[in-house]
């Protein structure tokens, strides 16, 4: 295939994957924006008032940047393990198997149909954010590479999870178990700072937390961690993934018998 | 003459130890409208699987046009067109968002993908379906649109496994003479299908495999030259109770208004007309019993399977 034939095959998958969830924005994209905003009103608005300040910030301006990541990275996740799942299980995958379009180019198109969700939730939830809080943005540019580079990192390790999966009760595994757990351990709703000497050093093993500071340092200006290291750790953990996922699909592992 | 697909000692076993495809060679000549015929599970969907790059093999190599699957990916896949048996579209996506995209998968431009996909769709029936859900279509519009979307690339060699299954007699016929068109247009065709008179009507040449191995390669005229016998149904005016015995031929009453008459390849049916004649039983109309085809597809398949396990035993 030339580079023409290959973009052409890149930008089907593409806008296949954004068809489909805007056909299904009910399922979507509109629960977590609706999740969110009784984030905001419980926690930020209800509870966050007798809360008072944490890092320094107001905990509605603090939760904010947390719960945005925490949309992106659910959607990202969500979106590219039904997609691929759905497509192993009713075979639609061998129409792209049939075809000459290479597998970094199928990885590629999925792993950014996903990142797109990921992003376009996170835009929803920042708008209704804005009935709450008065966001401004510190580093704009921090704040939209890491949003890109997470919502790419858990496409990444939704097309993993799908390529593994063998049955719907396998895609809501690590979600549930694994995915939420470290999401709300990786300081969304609390600075680790407040937390012992040794649950803050346990915190610090969780990558989420990374993404989550760095966001928040984007927006807020403060953040729990070094935000230098908090991009190589990313970057390393995509390229890690991405090879991975190239490799599973490369060897047929969960496609080709 | 161009080989359009060619397979060298082709060998597949499953993780479970089966062994699908014990070592086949094929070739299917540029043009052709070829069989590719067998009992369920001799290896046929395993072939057709590797050749689609759907199923990883074992050993041996596939080479469509002269390129690789392995070493030249690409261009060997842009020749292979491929109806499945078994439905594999997304069915909550529009008929028209199915073949273009499929087009897309090839490198096909939007608006080439946009003509295209049209001039099938309407080449079979389905322009009018082109917004409706795939999930909405009966069978056989299903089928047919795996056919359109097959063609949408407009490929060299296209295989199709089964693809009139569970169709109408009437829309059967109306794919056949859209499968011979298509041939006649230059496609090679690979067929595969449980109604042998389909492919007695439509190939040239034919394989049959069964338990993993080819155990016929040759032109259908050659294969049907080899059948032995024929019978022949003859039906009656009136009934008769005492079946008339007539020198060198095998008649069986089946009812007290049909004949059954079994005809050597040597022999002829006048004899047998001239008699049935002469005792005033008058024969209404005539029909095969079981197509030849099928008769010879049966006694090879039985052969083969009897060896095969006369092997094991010993």
């Amino acid at each position: 295939m030339s580079w023409r034939e290959k973009w052409v095959a890149f930008v089907t998958i593409l806008s296949r994957e954004i068809r489909r969830y805007m056909r299904i924005w009910l399922q979507t994209l509109l629960p977590p924006a609706i999740t969110t905003g009784l984030y905001f009103v419980i926690f930020g608005n209800l509870i966050g008032s007798r809360i008072g300040e944490m890092g320094g910030y107001d905990y509605m301006e603090f939760i904010v940047p947390g719960l945005i990541m925490m949309a992106v990275i659910t959607n990202s996740y969500a979106n590219v393990v039904a997609s691929f799942y759905n497509t192993k299980f009713q075979r639609h995958i061998e129409e792209m198997l049939v075809s000459p379009v290479p597998n970094y180019i199928i990885l590629t198109g999925y792993i950014l149909g996903g990142a797109s969700r990921g992003i376009i939730v996170g835009i929803i939830v920042t708008i209704m954010s804005l009935f709450f809080s008065d966001l401004s943005v510190e580093n704009v540019w921090i704040t939209v590479s890491v949003v890109l580079l997470t919502a790419i990192l858990f496409s990444t390790f939704g097309f993993i999870n799908a390529i593994f999966a063998n049955s719907f009760d396998d895609i809501s595994i690590v979600p549930t178990f694994i995915l939420t757990p470290l999401t709300y351990l990786g300081g969304v709703f609390y600075s680790i700072n407040l937390l012992p000497e040794f649950w803050r050093s346990v915190s610090m093993a969780n990558p989420i937390l990374y993404m989550v500071n760095t966001f928040r340092y984007g927006i807020l200006g403060v953040s729990d961690i070094d935000v230098t290291w908090a991009f190589i750790a990313i970057a390393i953990f995509i390229v890690g993934f991405y090879t991975y996922a190239l490799h599973l699909l490369n060897s047929g592992r969960g496609i080709r018998s | 003459m161009t080989t359009a697909l060619s397979i060298k000692n082709l060998q597949k076993t499953y993780g479970t130890g089966f062994e699908a495809l014990k070592g086949i060679d094929l070739e299917v000549e540029q043009g052709d409208f070829f069989a590719l015929l067998g009992p369920n599970g001799a290896g046929k969907s395993t072939t057709i699987g590797i050749i689609c790059s759907l199923i990883n093999k074992s050993e041996g190599s596939v080479e469509i046009f002269g390129k690789d699957i392995d070493d030249d990916f690409s261009k060997a896949k842009k020749d292979l067109g491929v109806v499945p048996q078994e439905f594999n579209f997304s069915m909550f996506e529009k008929v028209i968002d199915i073949v273009v995209t499929q087009a897309g998968f090839y490198g096909l431009p939007h608006k080439q993908a946009l003509e295209r996909s049209e001039h099938y769709l309407r080449k079979l029936g389905l322009w009018d379906k082109r917004d409706e859900k795939a999930r909405f279509l009966s069978g056989g519009m299903k089928r047919r649109l795996m056919i359109a979307r097959a063609l949408v690339h407009e490929p060299r060699l296209l295989i199709l496994d089964e693809p009139t299954a569970g169709v109408d007699i009437e829309l059967r016929r109306s794919m056949w003479e859209f499968m011979q068109e298509i041939n006649e247009a230059g496609t090679t065709i690979i067929l595969t299908t449980h109604y042998l008179e389909e492919a007695e009507n439509l190939c040239r040449n034919i394989a049959i495999i069964n338990q993993g191995e080819i155990v016929k390669n040759t032109d259908m005229r050659s294969l049907l030259a080899e059948v032995s016998t024929e019978t022949f149904i003859l039906d009656i005016r009136g009934t008769i109770n005492n079946l008339p015995v007539i020198d060198g031929y095998k008649l069986k009453l089946v009812d007290p208004t049909c004949i059954e008459v079994e005809v050597r390849m040597d022999q002829n049916l006048n004899p047998v007309f001239e008699q049935l004649s002469q005792k005033n039983i008058e024969i209404a109309s005539m029909r095969n019993k079981v197509n030849r085809l099928e008769e010879l597809f049966v006694s090879l398949v039985e052969e083969n399977s009897n060896g095969n396990d006369a092997g094991v035993s010993e």
